[in-house]
C-alpha cells in the first residue's frame, strides 16, 4: 500500500486538474443543451450539410434534439478525448518516470520486489481512472438534473462505462510500453490516444476503413451504436481488454528483468 | 552465520558488447570497513549496482550475508543501507516525508513527532551531544521506529526535516540520502562516493557516524576515488581498473609496496636508473617514485652530487597512481 499511497499523493495535482477540466467542459456542454434544443431545426440543417464530417462523429445516426443524442456526441467527445489523454499519460509515465527523474535508484534499493512495485503502480493508475470516472459521472448526473431533463440512466451509464473501459485499455497498453522506456514518454502516450481517436473518425467516414474499428477503443464508445443496441459491443471490448492484458503482462515481463540505469 | 558480508566470484557485467566489470572476485568480511578504489568509469558503480540488484550480472555470482543477489534481493536490501553517488528525490516532498517513505518501504514505522525519550533509541548512532558525552544505545533492533534515529542523524548533520527535498543544495540532498541509508540501522552500508557535496565539517561528522556504526558491527563498503578517505577509515580495500580488481588486501599491505618515494637535493644521472616513475626535476633536485633495485639507486647517487635525500613509503594516492600507470 505504501507505493499506492505515494503514487496517489504524487499525482494528486494532475488528477485534480484533469478531472476538473473534463468535468467543467462536460457540465458546460450539458448546460448548453436547453438552448441547443430550442434551435434544433437550424442545427439539424447545419449538421446535414457537413457531409462526411457528420458521419465521422456519428451525428448521422443520432437525434441531436434528444439529451442522450446530444450528450453522446458533445460530452462523449470531451470525456473520450480528455479521458484517453489522461489515462495514456498516467500509464506511460507510471514506470518510466522513475528512471527519467532518477528516483529509480531510491525506490529499487528498498526491500520491495519489482513485482510489488509494478502491481502497486498499476493499482494506483486504475484507482485514479476509476475515481475520475466516478466523479465525472456524479457531476454529469447532477448537471442533467439541474437543467430539468430526465436522466436516461441506462444509456448514460453504458456511455460512461464504455469510456471507462477505453481509458483502462489505453492506460494498460501505455503501462506496458512504460516498462521499456527510460525517459518518460508523454509524447508516445498522447500520440497513442490521439491516433486511436482519429482512427475511429477515419473508420466512421470510409466504408473501406471499417476494419480500423477493431484497432481503436473509441469504436466501442460510439454513442450511436450503444443507444441503438442498448448494450456495449462485447466483441470489440474483448479485443480491447485482451490488448490491455497484453500490456500488463509485458510490463511484468520487462520490468522484472530490466537493468535500471 | 555467514562470515562474509559480501562475496563475489567471477562477477561480470557487460552492457551489450561494452565492458562493465569482468570477473570481479571480492570478499568483504562481516564488520569490515572496506574501501573500493578506482577512477571514474573503472566499474565501481557497476559493481555496486549489480550487488544491489539494479542490474543483472551477465556472469559469475555474488552473495551478501550468504544470500544470492538475484534470488534473495529483498532480504538483502532489508539489511542494507545504500548511499548513491547522485541523489534525487520525488518532487514536492519534504525531507521528513522522504525519510518516512523510505522507512515505510522497509516496513518500518516512522512516528515523527512522537519520539521515544532521548537515549532510548535502539540505534547504534550516538545522540548529538558533546563528543565525549554521547549516549549510545547498543541494542540494534530490526523492529525499531526509524523516526528517533532519523531525528538524531538530522541533528548531527544539521539537516532541517521541514525543508522541501528537491529544493535542497547538493550537500543537503546528500545528507537526506545519508539519513535514508542509516535510519534503519542496516547490517551493511554501501556508500558510493559518499562525500561529494559535503563540506569538510560535515565530512568529518559523517565519518564519525560511520565509525560509530562500524564499532557497532555494521559492515561498511566505501567506494571512492578520494584515497585519503580510504586510507584514514578503511581496514581493507580493493583497487579496480578497467572493470577488473587489480589489487586487494589490507590498506596497510596495499600501501606497503616495493616502491618508495625518493626526494633528492642535488644532481645525479636519472637516465641510468630503471623503475623510475613520476619524475619531477626541479633546479634544486628531483622527486620520483622508485620501484627498481635499491643498490643501483645508491650507486647512481654515489656518482652524483647529493646534498640531501629522503626515502619514504608512498601514500595510498601514489600507490594508486602506480597501479594506474602500470
Amino acid at each position: 500500500m505504501t507505493i499506492i499511497k505515494h503514487e496517489l499523493r504524487q499525482n494528486r495535482t494532475a488528477f485534480a486538474v484533469w478531472t476538473a477540466s473534463i468535468a467543467f467542459l462536460l457540465i458546460i456542454c450539458v448546460f448548453l443543451f436547453p438552448e441547443m434544443k430550442g434551435e434544433m431545426d437550424s442545427v439539424g440543417d447545419l449538421f446535414s450539410s457537413m457531409g462526411s464530417f457528420t458521419a465521422a462523429f456519428g451525428m448521422d445516426r443520432l437525434n441531436f434534439g434528444t439529451l442522450i443524442g446530444y450528450y453522446s456526441i458533445e460530452c462523449g467527445n470531451i470525456l473520450g478525448l480528455g479521458g484517453a489523454l489522461f489515462a495514456s499519460l498516467l500509464g506511460i509515465s507510471a514506470l518510466a518516470k522513475e528512471e527519467r527523474d532518477r528516483t529509480a535508484e531510491f525506490l529499487l534499493t528498498h526491500p520491495v520486489s519489482r513485482k510489488r512495485i509494478i502491481t502497486e503502480k498499476l493499482a494506483a493508475v486504475l484507482l485514479q481512472i476509476t475515481a475520475m470516472n466516478l466523479l465525472i459521472l456524479i457531476l454529469a448526473l447532477l448537471s442533467i438534473a439541474l437543467i430539468g431533463e430526465d436522466i436516461p440512466s441506462r444509456e448514460l451509464l453504458l456511455i460512461h462505462g464504455s469510456y471507462f473501459l477505453l481509458q483502462l485499455e489505453l492506460a494498460c497498453i501505455c503501462f506496458g510500453i512504460s516498462a521499456f522506456l527510460r525517459r518518460g514518454g508523454a509524447g508516445i502516450g498522447m500520440g497513442l490516444a490521439a491516433a486511436a481517436y482519429f482512427l475511429n473518425l477515419v473508420a466512421n467516414i470510409s466504408e473501406s476503413a471499417r476494419f480500423l474499428h477493431w484497432l481503436t477503443p473509441f469504436a466501442y464508445c460510439e454513442g450511436a451504436d450503444i443507444i441503438a443496441a442498448g448494450k456495449l459491443d462485447g466483441g470489440r471490448i474483448a479485443v480491447g481488454m485482451t490488448l490491455a492484458l497484453i500490456g500488463i503482462i509485458a510490463a511484468y515481463r520487462q520490468y522484472t528483468r530490466k537493468d535500471i540505469q | 552465520m555467514n562470515e562474509n558480508a559480501i562475496q563475489t566470484r567471477n562477477l561480470t557485467k557487460y552492457y551489450g558488447k561494452t565492458r562493465g566489470i569482468e570477473q570481479i572476485d571480492l570478499t568483504v568480511p562481516r564488520g569490515d570497513f572496506f574501501g573500493f578504489i578506482g577512477p571514474n568509469g573503472a566499474g565501481k558503480s557497476t559493481t555496486i549496482r549489480t550487488l544491489l540488484g539494479l542490474i543483472r550480472p551477465t556472469g559469475g555470482e555474488a552473495k551478501i550475508f550468504g544470500l544470492d543477489i538475484i534470488n534473495d534481493r529483498e532480504r538483502i536490501l532489508s539489511q542494507t543501507g545504500y548511499l548513491p553517488s547522485e541523489t534525487a528525490f520525488y518532487p514536492s516532498m519534504r525531507v521528513r516525508d522522504v525519510l518516512k517513505l523510505s522507512a515505510e518501504l522497509r516496513g518500518r514505522s516512522f512516528r515523527a513527532g512522537r519520539h521515544a525519550p532521548p537515549g532510548s533509541s535502539h540505534s547504534m548512532i550516538a545522540q548529538p551531544q558533546s563528543s565525549d558525552n554521547r549516549r549510545k544505545a547498543t541494542l540494534p533492533s530490526h523492529e525499531h521506529d526509524c523516526a528517533e534515529t532519523a531525528r538524531i542523524l538530522c541533528e548531527r548533520l544539521q539537516l532541517d526535516p521541514a525543508r522541501k527535498a528537491d529544493e535542497l543544495s547538493l550537500g543537503n540532498k546528500k545528507k537526506v540520502a545519508i539519513v535514508c541509508a542509516l535510519q534503519h540501522d542496516p547490517d551493511l552500508l554501501i556508500l558510493d562516493e559518499p562525500t561529494s557535496g559535503l563540506d569538510p565539517l560535515m565530512q568529518r561528522e559523517f565519518f564519525e557516524i560511520l565509525r560509530e556504526c562500524s564499532a557497532g558491527g555494521t559492515t561498511i563498503f566505501l567506494s571512492s576515488h578520494i584515497l585519503s578517505e580510504i586510507q584514514h577509515n578503511c581496514a581493507h580495500a580493493a583497487i579496480i581498473r578497467d572493470g577488473r580488481i587489480i589489487a586487494a588486501g589490507s590498506v596497510e599491505d596495499l600501501s606497503r609496496t616495493g616502491a618508495r618515494r625518493i626526494s633528492i637535493r642535488g644532481q645525479m644521472d636519472y637516465s641510468a636508473l630503471s623503475g623510475v616513475k613520476n619524475l619531477r626535476i626541479s633546479p634544486d633536485g628531483a622527486d620520483f617514485l622508485y620501484s627498481g633495485d635499491m643498490q643501483a639507486l645508491l650507486a647512481v647517487m654515489a656518482n652524483g652530487t647529493i646534498r640531501d635525500v629522503s626515502i619514504t613509503e608512498p601514500d595510498l594516492e601514489e600507490i594508486f597512481l602506480h597501479y594506474y600507470t602500470n
